[in-house]
């Protein structure tokens, strides 16, 4: 039997991993369809691949989609996120001499307080600071702006700038920025290349943020629902592989080949394992469960996700916030994700919006076979984003 | 707007940018600026205020443009990629080519025609010519391992070197494999075995 090879786009980032190890395991030849993974150099061209009908199925940061409803950005064909691929997975870095000042200040670098980490950095900043982030539409930029508006760091100010991630040491070292916000392994690169020291974990901001999608096009999900359930059934059970400690390190030794990342296993596994060097005096901080690829309904594609995101770009860009919702909501597709999931075992709750930011610990929630619990994913200000009050 | 479409090449390899240009000004009269160096790349962009912005898809300093889409000062223009509608399979041809184009917004797609069709001509080329270097190096590669592969089989079984390729050819033949990856499986093999 000839299995149909599905294109699909990525970026080479740790949370890519649910599509390569779908395709290195064998779990999307289990579906009957071949992954062709195409490695891409930036966001915008996984979206234009995916736009343009270069591939079928893209990872792509999760406000990408959604700020393409909105009518952000160059390019409008409709996107839908079919299902979530990770959650958290980022870091906040400084340069080496932001380091050494804070050092100098006193600072205990505990990988941990957000509020702590801020009021350090305002007291050292002789002004506003650069950030690098990876895309102007990504949760990066959302994470800085979230730590900037409930912290000391709102009396410095901070300007946001787009670095392809693999050049953000790079950067770092040339003083075009003066910290970063990226995804792994890219903070421990900076850290390895004595670039740069880490500062916080994304989660230590929000403990719940839907970092990837697995994104296709709207069209493409209504006449193809049935590869599309084999892509998604695979990408599922990569998840749930992933997130087993035991697979830890055979999933770094897949994602370091030079096809993939091409970078040490080692490095790779700081994020899955969360066993972090954050510092170049090797300082060692542990982050548990610091990228999600399945616990806790990970992967459900939460209508709330959607618009808190659309929320948060409205407010920036000036839009309607009523109407960023109603064009936003629907670009998280839970109603083709409990389609597609059902039968399967996945965690299916009985809601498709929550409360974002309500759960401050483990909840048992209604569900389809009744046994999910969600997972804490409180802001680090205790703020609550409930989608009817827009 | 000027007559005149202004645009801009980042492009870092000299060469490559002087062939582009080359190929513009044969397509039309354009004032053209090209940008080697990207850092700050957003910035020195806006200040030339270009009509159409071109750069390789495979550049991952591309992204660094999308900032240019989201005008943010009155004076700014906004930047979209391509004109949707009548260029849109121009879009994909561009793609394709591995060309992206950004353009200012609600330009004409018959002005914008001879722009894209000179720079994918020069793309594909570009393309073309990367393509045939990968692969010479490959059949180099591929060429190196088949030789250590043969060196393998004549020390082991004591053969002449014709004869060693032909064990691996019939080898390679019977599995359904190519001559390349048979000889690549015995030296993985053998480097285990040693």
């Amino acid at each position: 039997m000839n299995a149909v090879t599905l294109p699909v786009a990525y970026v080479p980032l740790v949370d890519a991993a649910p599509l390569i190890v779908a395709h290195e395991m064998g779990l999307a030849r289990a579906e009957g369809v071949e992954l062709e993974l195409i490695a891409a150099p930036s966001w915008s061209s996984v979206r234009d691949m995916l736009a343009f009908g270069r591939v079928d199925a893209a990872h792509l940061l999760s406000p990408v989609p959604v700020a393409m409803a909105l009518g952000l950005g160059g390019v409008t064909q409709p996107l839908s996120a079919v299902s979530v691929l990770s959650v958290n997975g980022d870091v906040i870095g400084v340069s080496r001499t932001l380091e050494t000042r804070l050092r100098d200040a006193g600072y205990g670098f505990d990988f941990r307080d957000p509020f702590k980490a801020a009021a350090a950095l305002a007291s050292v900043a002789d002004g506003p600071l650069v950030f690098g982030v990876p895309f102007p539409f990504s949760l990066h930029v959302e994470l800085l702006h979230c730590w900037l508006e409930a912290t000391e760091l709102s009396k410095i100010g901070v300007e946001v700038r787009t670095i392809p991630p693999p050049l953000m040491a790079q950067a770092l070292a040339e003083g075009d920025v003066d910290a970063f916000c990226v995804g792994e392994p890219w903070g421990s690169v900076a850290v390895e290349s004595q670039a740069g020291a880490l500062l916080l974990p994304g989660q230590a901001i929000w403990a719940f943020a839907p970092e990837k999608v697995l994104a296709v096009r709207t069209d493409w999900a209504d006449t193809e629902p049935h590869l599309l359930g084999k892509l998604m059934r695979a990408v599922w059970r990569a998840g749930r592989w992933l997130d087993q400690p035991g697979s830890h390190t055979a999933a770094a030794e897949i994602l370091a080949r030079d096809t993939y990342l091409n970078l040490p296993s080692e490095l790779i596994d700081r994020a899955l394992s969360g066993r972090f060097t954050i510092t170049g005096h090797a300082e060692q901080r542990e982050v548990p469960g610091f990228v999600e690829f399945h616990d806790g309904a990970a992967n459900f594609p939460w209508r709330s996700q959607a618009k808190w995101i659309a929320h948060r770009l409205a407010q920036r860009y000036g839009l309607d916030p009523h109407l960023a919702l109603a064009q936003a909501g629907s670009v998280f597709r839970s109603d083709i994700y409990r389609d597609q999931m059902a039968g399967l075992g996945a965690d299916l709750p009985g809601a498709s919006e929550k409360l974002e930011g309500a759960i401050r610990d483990t909840t048992p929630v209604a569900s389809h076979n009744g046994q999910l619990s969600l997972k804490r994913d409180a802001f680090l200000d205790g703020r609550i984003f409930d989608p009817q009050d827009i | 707007m000027p007559d005149t479409l202004t645009i801009v090449v980042v492009e870092e390899d000299r060469e490559r940018a002087i062939a582009i240009v080359d190929a513009l000004k044969v397509s039309g009269a354009y004032d053209v600026h090209v940008i080697g160096n990207v850092s700050s790349l957003a910035r020195k962009i806006a200040a030339l205020v270009p009509d159409v912005v071109l750069i390789d898809i495979d550049n991952p300093t591309r992204d660094m443009l999308e900032e240019l889409t989201l005008a943010s000062g009155p004076l700014e223009r906004p930047v979209a990629m391509f004109v949707s509608g009548a260029a849109g399979d121009l879009a994909s041809t561009a793609i394709e080519a591995g060309l992206s184009a950004y353009v200012v917004d609600g330009m004409q797609p018959d002005r914008l025609k001879p722009v894209l069709d000179a720079a994918i001509a020069r793309f594909q080329i570009v393309r073309q010519m990367r393509r045939e270097l990968a692969e010479t190096k490959r059949a180099l590669e591929e060429r190196k391992v088949i030789d250590r592969a043969k060196g393998l089989l004549m020390k082991a079984r004591g053969v002449e070197e014709e004869e060693a390729y032909a064990l691996l050819r019939k080898a390679a033949m019977d599995q359904g494999r190519r001559v390349a990856d048979v000889a690549e499986a015995l030296v993985t093999a053998s480097g285990l075995l040693s």
